[in-house]
């Protein structure tokens, strides 16, 4: 029964000791930056009591150029910015261009005919209700600065790596 | 009652057609023109009083759903800091088809008495109605509300995106299509497009 005690009072007084610690206004202050980049990179290594200054705003790219594909099933990416495209129940402002019966006028690539499919792979007669919101695929690139390093592979490079001998 | 109100008018015109007795012709003439100014600044003023956004949004039906609606678009807050009110695009600026517009605003006040859009689902019900309204009046005068902004004449496609460039090159320079073809839903939320001819 007085081990059980003693014991009882050293837990107590350790978690008193870790909750102290972790008040401490100063410890904070203690470790480096470059230690939490590790821990929280949204949050650009500022200390958790100060608050970080905005980064600034990526620019969505608005060439018009139509991007190679990383592999041959990747959804297309959006080569000109969508800025206010309205895209709910109601209205598909993409479609305005891209559906079949507009893409002449505008000279916009034509939703292919996968988009007309519906779960089954039959064609239907209009975009298939299923892919009808198109940013859920499609995104716009920016000028943002990468994050992480990227290390794919083209398929082209790795068949050419297995033809060699 | 017939008879007394002819009775009445017949007075009236009796006084109206007589030469003044009382006033001479030099105050009728000055007094005339004086009031004549003051009675046109004060309709002028009041007619310009009623162009105004801060007039438009005093009503909850205009400031919760297309005001609301419009902070959101470029024609509200851009990087340059020039933007368009309400007046300049659903107002025409010339003082005969102002005077028009104004007239058949009557019909809007009228909807404002009698509650045709004072909830958020009433709105949106006839939504498609009034967008059409609106998209058939630009249709009509060839996108003037626009164009009173965005003169075609001075548009630097260079400037443009370069399908922007190509697609105004080819349909607003010959005049095949106007700006609202193509721009419906520029400043406000869509109403339910299906059925309604795009581009």
């Amino acid at each position: 029964m007085q081990i059980i005690k003693v014991i009882a009072l050293v837990l107590v007084s350790l978690l008193w000791l870790a909750g102290a610690s972790a008040q401490d206004p100063n410890a904070d202050a203690a470790v480096s930056s470059g230690e939490y980049h590790a821990i929280d990179a949204m949050r650009r290594g500022e200390p958790l009591t100060s608050e970080p200054s905005a980064a600034p705003m990526a620019r969505v790219e608005n060439t018009d150029r139509r991007r190679q594909r990383a592999w041959p099933e990747q959804p297309p990416t959006i080569p000109h910015s969508i800025d206010g495209y309205q895209l709910d129940r109601n209205a598909n402002r993409c479609l305005l261009c891209h559906a079949r019966a507009n893409a002449e006028t505008f000279q916009a690539p034509m939703v292919s005919v996968t988009h007309f499919m519906d779960r089954d792979g039959q064609v239907l007669a209009q975009v298939s209700p299923r892919r009808f919101f198109c940013t859920q695929c499609h995104v716009v690139q920016t000028d943002a600065r990468v994050l992480v390093d990227n290390t794919f592979t083209d398929v082209d490079a790795l068949l050419q790596v297995s033809k060699e001998p | 009652m017939r008879a007394r109100l002819r009775e009445l008018a017949r007075r009236y015109w009796y006084v109206l057609r007589r030469p003044s007795v009382h006033y001479s012709l030099g105050f009728l003439t000055i007094g005339g023109f004086v009031a004549g100014v003051v009675f046109w600044g004060a309709f002028n003023t009041a007619l310009e009083a009623t162009n105004t956004e801060a007039f438009c949004t005093s009503c909850h039906e205009m400031r919760d759903n297309v005001f609301e609606e419009l902070k959101h678009t470029i024609h509200y807050s851009n990087r340059s800091g020039v933007r368009a009110t309400c007046p300049d695009c659903h107002v025409p600026h010339q003082w005969t088809d102002k005077i028009a517009r104004k007239m058949q605003a009557s019909k809007e006040v009228w909807g404002k008495l009698f509650g045709s859009i004072n909830t958020r689902e009433k709105f949106l019900q006839r939504r498609l109605e009034l967008a059409t309204h609106e998209w058939r009046r630009l249709k009509a005068n060839d996108s003037l509300e626009c164009r009173n902004c965005h003169n075609f004449a001075y548009m630097d496609f260079t400037r443009q995106s370069p399908r922007a460039g190509k697609i105004h090159a080819r349909w607003l320079q010959g005049g095949e299509k106007t700006c609202i073809d193509c721009h419906k839903g520029v400043a406000h939320r869509l109403p339910d497009m299906a059925g309604v001819p795009q581009g």
